[in-house]
């Protein structure tokens, strides 16, 4: 089977980029593939390398067989002979073609496919330049080619012979190169077959899963799992050897949360925990090198470190000597957004909507008050200015430190929360409201001077934000009515409407007509929407309800065609005995059913009963009675079925079997 | 150990026998060795260029007093500037390290991404920090931009953070305690700058004579394009000047933002207003260095 190794040598690649680009390699590759036939195909990576390994069938391109349509028959010998000469061939080797449209001259074409080198040799320097990446750069000239950082070599091998190409100023060739510092100076030639035990001996480990098994073997006990730094390191490293170092325990007395963010983030260390769970005054560093025999990356590292603690110490003092109610005035002075003014604006407004949420879920208001208000301060600090992915956590550790009470240092400590769809909502109440009302301001207010999300782009990520807005109503079950906070922006509720629907889809995993129907009678109280939602999902599977809902699609399309307007009231002296009757006197009693109050799914169980006398209604009734009288009575009671049906779902969103729903 | 000023010395040395030029540092305040016109303005057009110098780099809202022992207002940065940038850039770079004594096989080096952006003097890169055991030492560009202007050729942009490397190498805990010569201690040289700098950018300078004076380096600025725009000869006009102006307000820029001085609504404007002159004086500098060119697009 023929065999291609691809390696494309690259000066270090971010490593939050590495695997979508290989997918990106791959499938601009996967067509070359397929003209030769099919077959397996590998990716591997580090930051210095993109590998593409191929085995597949056919040694050369088959050859292609095309019928080569001329002119009609009917134009005549002179056409004939123009397309003959076009073609060149003699006009007797045309021959006659029915295209279904008719007789057409036609020439029959051979393509012949090419060797795998020569197709190879001219497609790779396209799948390596269309390789998608976030951001790209130019190395050489600004009309060269684009990658994502320098391409410095590039190995292409098929059965051990080169395949011969040129790529941004690089020819291909028949070498690699080891590990920057531990790997043999100067290229490395191989052969296929040598290539993955050649850069082992050159201190570059290719699998991804190898090295992730090598920097899992380092880690020893008590290391805090971190899948993300792991698999961050994986990318950053082409042999990783994990090295554990110490840090005086007497900064354990900073919170524990500045001390992570501080080894997490911004030195990428693994943390340890004690058997109780707590921070061990200790930490893991993934090194690209074979050891440290002279303890000297271990020293380096804890000295580092030492100065982080020991700014982060000096932060914490420093912030302590001025409150953060003190900073309400300096939030004046940080931009929240350039066309909407400062954060001391933006602290101000989500005070007074928190508060007005806090009234209508009873949470209490005061907390509510100064925690909001307080709760941009943290960004004035020297804390939140290092590691701004702090913020609200240094707020809420700095109030508890500051006396304002532990529900105010709660709300404020959260209210950034959810910041993903896997993350928790705010623990209380009170933190709940306060990272609603954020959330609800940010919208409104870039809503308000067009700052919307388009497509891929969320500059200010409002989809997070509104995300998490459902997600804090839904999960807290607050009943408040969403859109009662948000104003009358026309995009605003669009937007919103789709995130409820997305949540329900995506997160909740409703079927999209059921979330359609459930969200087109209502939207905005989420804990209800879900309540309604989980009933008629429940209801559905009887068997009543599909038809009933096929005849709710039906009254919708009768009253839409009938254009009455307003039908008015059933007048009942005008309704026929019979299915008219019974019909009228089961709708009765159901809405009798509905007023008692009961369960969602009692109250549908309850229309769902209603589906013999619809259908013998609809059998034995024509609604367009002659008599303008009696076809408005009827249209009416099809109206009041209807409307007053339609508050838990709108049943003509489902979708039912042999006739589909509008979307 | 070697101390601080024998450092500097093999890194000079080492880029000089790399065909480098070895300049003195630009003799005007600056927030980073990329402003010096050493970088700014060499880095456009097509002629190649090779330069390394030492810039003191004031940042006046890093002032901490001389009271931490790992942030200045005023840090020195030794800046190399390779246009074209060789293929063998990273190798070079490694090389410069193994020349002050450290020895890669017992280090951890990584280059982690890390791009560079300057939004006052319209410029951005792509590249890395470079970390060593852990510590940033090395901020490594490859420019893409810079004036507003895309590059003709890409320079590799290389800034040693010089107070952290000696600070390894001679394995001290504070920037204050490195031996910068035989018998003197950076604090010797430095403490009383950061002290009265931190002082005065923070509390005394004055407000509105700062702001006046920023204003008068912008007019002079505008004035001096104005005047390029309509110059007969333009191959001899002072843009070298244009430019000194441009760095004055954006030191006044800072100043006057470490000062807390500059609003929200203000802050954009301020660094657009500084932006537009930059921009202004790259494009000039470009017509000025390569006439021909102009009016060819003409």
């Amino acid at each position: 089977m023929p065999d291609l190794l691809l390696e494309i040598g690259v000066e270090e690649i971010p490593d939050w980029m590495i695997e979508p680009a290989l997918e990106s390699l791959d499938s601009n590759l996967a067509p070359v593939m397929e003209k030769l036939g099919g077959g397996q195909a590998w990716t591997d990576a580090t930051p210095r390398r993109l590998v593409y390994r191929s085995r597949y069938t056919l040694d050369k391109e088959p050859d292609e067989d095309t019928l080569v349509q001329g002119p009609s028959l009917g134009a005549g010998e002179k056409a004939a002979a123009g397309f003959a000469r076009k073609m060149g061939v003699a006009v007797t080797e045309l021959s006659p073609m029915d295209t279904g449209k008719g007789l057409y001259f036609s020439v029959r074409r051979q393509t012949i496919g090419l060797p795998a080198r020569e197709l190879l040799a001219a497609a790779l320097p396209a799948a390596i330049a269309g390789v998608q990446f976030p951001k790209t750069m130019h190395w050489a000239a600004k009309d060269g080619i684009r990658f994502i950082r320098p391409i410095r070599w590039v190995l292409a091998l098929l059965d051990d012979e080169i395949v011969p190409f040129e790529i941004g100023g690089v020819a291909s060739g028949d070498w690699t190169y080891g590990h920057r510092v531990l790997g043999g100076k100067g290229p490395i030639h191989i052969t296929i077959g040598e290539y993955y035990p050649m850069l082992r001996e050159n201190y570059v480990v290719v699998r991804a899963s190898d090295r992730e098994s090598r920097i899992r073997a380092g880690l020893g006990e008590g290391v805090r799992p971190d899948p993300e730094l792991l698999k961050t390191l994986v990318y950053l490293t082409e042999f990783p050897t994990a090295i554990r170092g110490s840090f005086d325990p007497q900064y354990l007395a900073l919170p524990a949360e500045i001390l992570s963010t501080v080894m997490r983030h911004h030195q990428r260390y693994f943390t340890v925990e004690t058997p109780a769970g707590t921070l061990s005054p200790e930490f893991v560093t993934v090194t690209n090198t074979d050891g440290d025999e002279d303890g000297l990356i271990r020293k380096g590292n804890e000295r580092v470190l030492r100065a982080r603690f020991n700014d982060a110490r000096f932060f914490w003092r420093v912030d302590q000597q001025k409150k953060l109610s003190a900073r309400v005035e300096d939030l004046a002075k940080v931009t929240f957004q350039a066309k909407l003014g400062s954060y001391k604006e933006k602290a101000e407004r989500v005070q007074q909507l928190a508060v007005q949420i806090a009234t209508r879920v009873h949470a209490d208001e005061n907390v509510v008050s100064i925690a909001a208000l307080l709760s941009k301060c943290d960004l004035t600090t020297e804390m939140v200015k290092e590691f701004t992915e702090l913020q609200g956590i240094v707020g809420g550790l700095y109030a508890r430190e500051q006396g304002e009470g532990e529900a105010v240092a709660m709300a404020i400590y959260d209210h950034y929360k959810p910041v993903s769809m896997e993350d928790s909502i705010p623990r209380s109440l009170e933190g709940q409201v306060v990272a609603l009302a954020d959330k609800i301001d940010t919208l409104r207010e870039c809503f308000r001077v067009g700052l919307i999300p388009t497509g891929s782009k969320d500059p200010f990520a409002l989809r997070r934000a509104a995300q998490g807005m459902v997600k804090i109503l839904a999960e807290a079950k607050l009943p408040v009515d969403l859109f009662s906070f948000v104003g009358s922006n026309e995009e605003l509720l669009q937007f919103l409407h789709e995130r409820i629907a997305h949540y329900l889809r995506e997160v909740k995993g409703f079927p999209y007509d059921e979330v359609n129907a459930v969200t087109a009678a209502k939207a905005g109280v989420l804990p209800d929407v879900l309540d309604r939602l989980i009933a008629l999902h429940d209801v559905r599977s009887t068997p009543n309800f599909e038809p009933l809902a096929a005849s709710f699609k039906r009254i919708e399309n009768i009253l839409k065609q009938a254009e009455v307007g307003d039908t008015g009231l059933v007048k009942p002296e005008l309704l026929a005995p019979g299915p008219e009757q019974d019909l009228y006197h089961s709708f009765l009693r159901v809405r009798n059913e509905m007023t008692k109050g009961g369960s969602y799914s009692a109250k549908l169980t309850s229309i769902a009963s209603l589906r013999p006398q619809v259908d013998l209604f609809f059998d034995k009734i024509l609604v367009n009675d002659p008599d303008a009288a009696i076809r408005r009575n009827r249209l009416a009671l099809l109206a009041g079925l209807l409307t007053e049906f339609s508050t838990i779902a709108d049943f003509s969103e489902i979708v039912t079997q042999g006739g589909n729903a509008q979307n | 150990m070697d101390s601080y000023q024998e450092t500097v010395f093999k890194l000079k040395r080492y880029w000089a026998d790399r065909g480098c030029i070895v300049q003195e540092p630009y003799d005007l305040e600056l927030g980073a060795g990329t402003m010096a016109p050493e970088t700014f303005l060499r880095v456009l057009g097509e002629k190649p260029y090779k330069a390394a110098y030492v810039q003191p780099s004031r940042r006046p809202a890093d002032g901490r007093y001389g009271e931490n022992p790992n942030r200045l207002y005023k840090h020195q940065q030794l800046q190399v500037i390779l246009k074209p940038a060789p293929a063998d850039v990273i190798e070079q770079y490694l090389g410069s390290l193994e020349a002050i004594g450290i020895d890669l096989v017992k280090h951890d080096i990584k280059l982690e991404e890390d791009n560079w952006e300057s939004p006052t003097l319209g410029a951005w890169g792509v590249g890395w920090q470079v970390m060593l055991d852990g510590l940033e030492i090395t901020q490594f560009t490859y420019f893409q931009q810079c004036g507003g202007i895309d590059l003709e050729v890409v320079p590799a942009e290389i800034t040693y953070g010089l107070e952290r490397i000696v600070a390894f190498l001679q394995d001290v805990e504070s920037v204050y305690d490195i031996e910068w010569a035989p018998g003197f201690k950076y604090s010797d040289v430095r403490l009383a700058d950061e002290q009265q700098f931190s002082i005065y950018n923070f509390e005394m300078a004055d407000v509105q004579r700062l702001w006046r004076l920023f204003d008068e380096h912008e007019g002079e600025c505008k004035e001096l394009l104005a005047r390029f725009r309509k110059a007969s000869d333009q191959s001899r006009f002072p843009i070298l000047a244009a430019y000194d102006q441009v760095l004055k307000c954006s030191h006044l820029f800072n100043l006057l933002d470490a000062r807390g001085a500059i609003s929200v609504t203000e802050r954009v404007a301020v660094i657009a207003r500084v932006r537009k002159l930059a921009t202004a004086v790259a494009a000039a500098w470009v017509r000025q260095q390569n006439p021909a060119a102009e009016k060819e697009v003409a």
